[in-house]
């Protein structure tokens, strides 16, 4: 039982940084009904960027200026790359992301090289003397079983980017305009909604909390150019288990797809792990084809 | 009469089809126009038109004496007109009130919006009752009250209104023709509404346009459109 609850707590760690890259998707997903499948390379791209920022700075400034680049960089790419295509069929742009996640991986490489770089776990949250110590110090224990603080404390984040998200999309004007805009376009035009600038920041939003992701990867492993393979596809996994439109089904999504790679790597056998949680979703899409949390199953075109 | 909107020879199209070509008419402060004509005679392209949301090839749009044909859709809004769109459009899944926000988007005067919102629950006291509800709950006619009551909340001098009566049992189509006229009455405000049902728009309008193919075939005042030949047997038997 007690390894049982280990290995729960286990999967709900690495679940957390699935859980935010589902949330990127989630949020240009809903919008724009487009798979961005260079979210998990803008991840490891913006990531690199932190890197070069914590040469010159403390970790928290780093990160916080990383989120703002990565914001900057997602609204551009929509701009730019994206709005382009936007009005033929949603084949088009996914097509067109695999072709980012191509380059992103490509100038990174040429920038920074193939080496695994060390990176550094975050520091604690200190103001003056007081500090709260959820990333580094001694791992949490509950009778035998233990959490590292390194997990407490991306948890956390996890945690603070789904409350900042929902008090944003429930409690301001912008987020109940960037909600009309997913809901009916035309409609939101009507109503005086910029409806491609809601677009832009859609993307904007998905690469600063994409970014957030690949710095609590980067911590948790290392700094490489690969880093983000496996968990984009966990966390496609947990936002189609989530629903793919629903923004707190990416989190529960992504949460449990860590639990079921960690039980179905123990208790059957870590070689098929991967094979064990798509088959677990497999199931699920079969009896609930929307996903846990997911309304439509066919969106407009 | 002060002209709120002149649309003056316009032609517009969607990829080859042409919806309109050379349509003109005009809207004076605080009168109710009629627009007619059949199925697929451009009626709601015109309203697209005025909206912004379709661009027009040639010809002019004006509102209050300023040019709005390369107007954003979002600034058109923002300038005075709303629309509201055949189909009614709402926003199923947010809530009433969620919806009436909406229509306040472009508004800075957050205390006129709210007195706004009281007045749009005079109208249609029914939006009030049901203001936590899905848009998606609510009945046909009370979603064409919502659609109405979305666009006032952005307190146009003109307003656009596209088949109001589609798909609506007559005693509702009758209740919100009222309103639709107690309305114009009381905010002095402009309102150019679309029907297939000429003698539901006739009984507000002062004065009308009959389209047909993408032009205007027929302009009059409403009571000799009324007892023109024409257009009782087209639109009004
Ligand atoms: N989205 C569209 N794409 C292509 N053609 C359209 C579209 N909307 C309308 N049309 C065409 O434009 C013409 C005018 O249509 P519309 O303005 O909707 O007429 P009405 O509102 O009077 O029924 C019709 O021939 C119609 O088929
Ligand atoms: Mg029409």
């Amino acid at each position: 039982m007690e390894e049982f609850a280990q290995q729960v707590v286990t999967g709900v760690s690495i679940g957390s940084i699935y859980a935010i890259i589902a949330l990127a998707i989630v949020l240009i997903y809903r919008s724009t009904s487009v798979v961005n499948f260079a979210q998990g390379e803008m991840a490891m791209f913006t990531t690199f960027i932190t890197w070069s920022f914590l040469l010159r700075m403390d970790f928290w400034p780093a990160f916080l200026l990383t989120i703002v680049v990565a914001f900057f960089i997602g609204a551009a790419l929509e701009i730019v790359v994206m709005r382009p295509v936007e009005r033929a069929p949603h084949l088009n742009s996914i097509v067109v992301t695999l072709g980012l996640l191509a380059i992103f991986n490509s100038v990174a490489l040429w920038r920074y090289g193939p080496l695994q770089k060390p990176f550094p776990d975050p520091d604690n949250w200190c103001i003056g003397d007081s500090c709260l110590e959820i990333f580094q110090g001694d791992a949490f224990t509950a009778g035998a079983v233990t959490i590292s603080r390194l997990n407490v404390g991306i948890l956390f984040v996890a945690l603070m980017i789904m409350v900042a998200l929902f008090l944003m999309f429930n409690y301001t004007k912008l987020g109940l305009a960037m909600r009309a805009t997913a809901l009916n376009p035309v409609a939101s035009q009507l109503v005086g909604i910029n409806v491609s600038r809601m677009l832009a920041l859609g993307w904007g939003l998905a690469a600063a909390v994409g970014a957030v992701a690949g710095v609590m990867t980067a911590s948790s492993l290392n700094l490489s150019i690969d880093m983000m393979a496996g968990i984009l596809i966990f966390g496609f996994a947990g936002a189609v288990l989530g629903g793919l439109d629903s923004p707190g089904g990416a989190i529960i999504g992504g949460l449990s797809v860590g639990v079921f790679q960690v039980l179905a790597g123990n208790y059957i056998d870590s070689q098929i792990d991967l094979m064990a949680a798509f088959a677990i979703i497999f199931i699920v899409l079969v009896i609930r084809p929307t996903g846990l949390f997911g309304r439509r199953l066919v969106r407009r075109v | 009469m002060i002209r709120v909107l002149k649309f003056q020879d316009v032609y517009a199209s969607y990829g080859s089809v042409l919806a309109l070509q050379g349509v003109s008419l005009k809207v004076a402060e605080g009168e109710v126009v009629a627009l007619l004509g059949a199925n697929g005679a451009g009626k709601s392209s015109t309203l697209r038109t005025i909206s912004g949301l379709l661009r027009p090839s040639k010809g002019i749009v004006e509102f209050e004496g300023r040019r709005i044909d390369r107007t954003a859709p979002e600034r058109i809004v923002q300038m005075g007109i709303s629309q509201v769109p055949e189909g009614r459009q709402t926003f199923t899944e947010l809530t009433v009130i969620e919806n009436l926000r909406l229509g306040a988007y472009t508004r800075r005067d957050g205390r006129a919006v709210k007195q706004d919102l009281e007045r749009v629950y005079t109208y249609f006291p029914v939006l009030a009752e049901r203001r936590r509800q899905q848009a998606g709950l609510l009945s046909g006619g009370e979603q064409q009250m919502l659609a109405i009551g979305r666009a006032l909340m952005a307190k146009p001098r003109l307003l656009l209104l596209d088949e109001p009566s589609l798909g609506l049992a007559p005693i509702l189509v009758r209740e919100i023709f009222e309103i639709i006229g107690k309305i114009s009455k009381e905010e002095g405000l402009a309102i150019l509404v679309v029907e297939q049902d000429a003698s539901l728009a006739l009984g507000i309008a002062s004065h009308g346009y009959v389209l047909e193919t993408g032009t205007v075939a027929l302009h009059d005042t409403a009571d000799n459109l009324k007892k023109s030949d024409s257009v009782r047997r087209a639109y009004l038997e």
